[in-house]
């Protein structure tokens, strides 16, 4: 490996780190900005431009706020706890293809910090990882309020994580690939996934609802019953860093809603537009459609969060187990009836 | 007529306890219409009043903290006739009458004055009914923007003559503006 490859994937993985960062921070305004809007208010407009420095305001906050911990015998865990539920968040980032390539300093550079051929099942991987981290911050708060949130949170994002995967198999078994950059490169112009796998969508977008801890699906803090869930203890940038994480988690599932199902950096007209305007340009406009698709995802979490009220805890736990697995079991036989459909009609001797 | 049947607002309905269909029990068209609402709003217009800048204009009705009014010579008005007090509802006023002196005359316009005149802001509930009681105009409730301070201390908020009563300059400047008009 020469010393050219390192300097680029280093400079790819700094700029993905840097744009996930940004994404999380700004998602807190734009948070606050949808909900004020959908409730007819203006939002946060004081700090900066239109509220533009808001996020700055609140790390500024969170970090010179009082540094607060309850008396528990895992303080290690305690400190552990938010650090795996953001570095989680951000481990997800490595393996998604943000464009196809460039061609700069007569190289061709792929816009991707690692292409793995198992990319998706490692983003599922680490994004599960992530319940350690709300399960280890509520064991340790020594608290049983927060236990309970933290194993609420657990046993949801269990039993979304089965029907997710299985929601996922009908996709994979279309694409015949795991890898993220393969499954981009299959759906040019408009054909994207989410035209002939609609029900798979849904079910992984409800999934990804329950898995990034979102209303509807937020029990695991739920002021009513648990006054603040598992990081009722946290307090300054340790609770800023799980309120992070979930928006860093947010940005990654929309990422990934974008990627395997709305074509991912693929736009109408984008073989025209690299033998017209050249490799780079198409590309960086393909750069720029993943993030308008992106902020479309994260725009559609908030504008759900503000419509839908929570669901109760059977609720969700049926929703899961004895909706949504079946579902997804019945989109897997229907796929592979119409993957197989030649050879059963010749099998059925039509 | 019975009462089954009467519906002052006209939108009575029977409530029934049907089983839901079963695109109802999907719950998908209903959570698109209620996105559908919520996405209207988006394009409404707002309601925020920016607060230092833009302040919210007091409804004409609006009714502040109570005043104990002087006449234009600086006397008080208040006869400790006990109406106000016997027509709180909250049953926040207190007082107690006392007979003018005769070297007082300036002091109080009636023979009988309140020499404690107690209101607990924490009972009251600001509906102004002790205003329309007083049959001598002594006592109003202002429309200034500061309601109770708050306080630590429950004794702070049971208000005397000294925060009720009107400062004798004001009684004096009124006064004066009355008869220059």
């Amino acid at each position: 490996m020469d010393s050219t490859i390192i300097i680029e994937k280093s400079v790819i993985i700094l700029v993905v780190f840097a744009i996930t960062m940004l994404m999380a921070m700004y998602s807190t305004l734009a948070e606050r900005k949808v909900a004020a809007w959908l409730q007819d208010r203006i939002g946060p407009n004081r700090a900066g431009k239109g509220g533009l420095l808001q996020p700055l305001a609140d790390g500024l906050k969170l970090f010179s706020k009082e540094e607060f911990e309850p008396d528990t015998p895992n303080r290690f865990l305690f400190f552990v706890g938010p650090a795996v539920a953001m570095s989680t968040a951000l481990m997800a980032s490595a393996v998604i293809p943000w464009g196809d390539r460039l061609h700069l300093f007569g190289r061709d550079i792929i816009l991707q910090a690692a292409d793995i051929d198992v990319a998706l099942l490692y983003v599922f991987g680490v994004i599960s990882v992530g319940v350690y981290g709300i399960m280890i911050g509520g064991w340790a708060s020594n608290n049983k309020f927060s236990l309970i949130g933290a194993i609420r949170a657990a046993s949801q994002m269990v039993s979304y994580e089965v029907a997710m995967g299985l929601s996922i198999i009908a996709l994979l078994m279309m694409t015949g690939t795991l890898s993220l950059r393969e499954i981009s490169a299959q759906q040019p112009g408009m054909h994207w996934n989410v035209f002939y796998q609609p029900l798979s969508f849904l079910i992984f977008l409800i999934c990804a609802f329950a898995e990034t801890n979102r209303t509807p699906f937020d029990l695991a803090e739920c002021e009513t019953e648990l006054i603040g869930g598992y990081h009722t203890e946290y307090s300054s940038m340790k609770m800023g860093f799980y309120l992070f994480a979930e928006y860093a988690n947010m940005f990654i599932s929309s990422t990934i809603l974008a990627v395997l199902f709305f074509g991912g950096y693929n736009y109408p007209g984008m073989a025209w537009a690299v033998e017209n305007w050249g490799i780079n340009l198409a590309n960086v406009i393909g750069i720029a459609v993943l993030f308008v698709k992106i902020c479309g995802f994260i725009f559609f979490y908030m504008w759900v969060r503000w419509t839908i009220p929570r669901f109760r805890y059977d609720q969700l736990m049926h929703l899961g187990w004895r909706i949504l697995i079946p579902l997804s079991i019945i989109n897997i036989i229907i796929t592979g009836i119409v993957i197989l459909r030649a050879e059963i009609a010749v099998y059925l001797g039509f | 007529m019975s009462i089954e049947t009467i519906s002052l607002s006209g939108r009575k309905k029977v409530v029934s306890n049907k089983e839901m269909t079963f695109w109802e029990r999907m719950y998908l068209i209903a959570i698109v219409k209620g996105l559908l609402i919520t996405i209207k709003h988006l394009f409404s217009r707002k309601v925020t009043i920016q607060y230092p800048e833009q302040v919210r204009e007091m409804s004409p009705v609006y009714r502040g903290q109570h005043q104990l009014k002087r006449d234009e010579l600086g006397r008080e008005n208040c006869t400790a006739c006990g109406l106000c007090a016997l027509s709180c509802p909250a049953e926040a006023i207190t007082m107690k009458a006392e007979e003018r002196k005769a070297d007082e005359k300036h002091l109080y316009r009636e023979e009988k004055y309140a020499s404690i005149y107690e209101i607990n802001m924490l009972r009251c509930i600001f509906c102004g009914l002790c205003e329309e009681a007083c049959p001598k105009d002594a006592i109003y409730l202002t429309n200034s923007k500061v309601l109770v301070p708050s306080s630590y201390e429950r004794e702070d908020f049971i208000f005397g003559k000294d925060k009720l009563v009107m400062p004798l300059d004001v009684a004096m400047k009124n006064a004066q503006l009355k008869n220059a008009n």
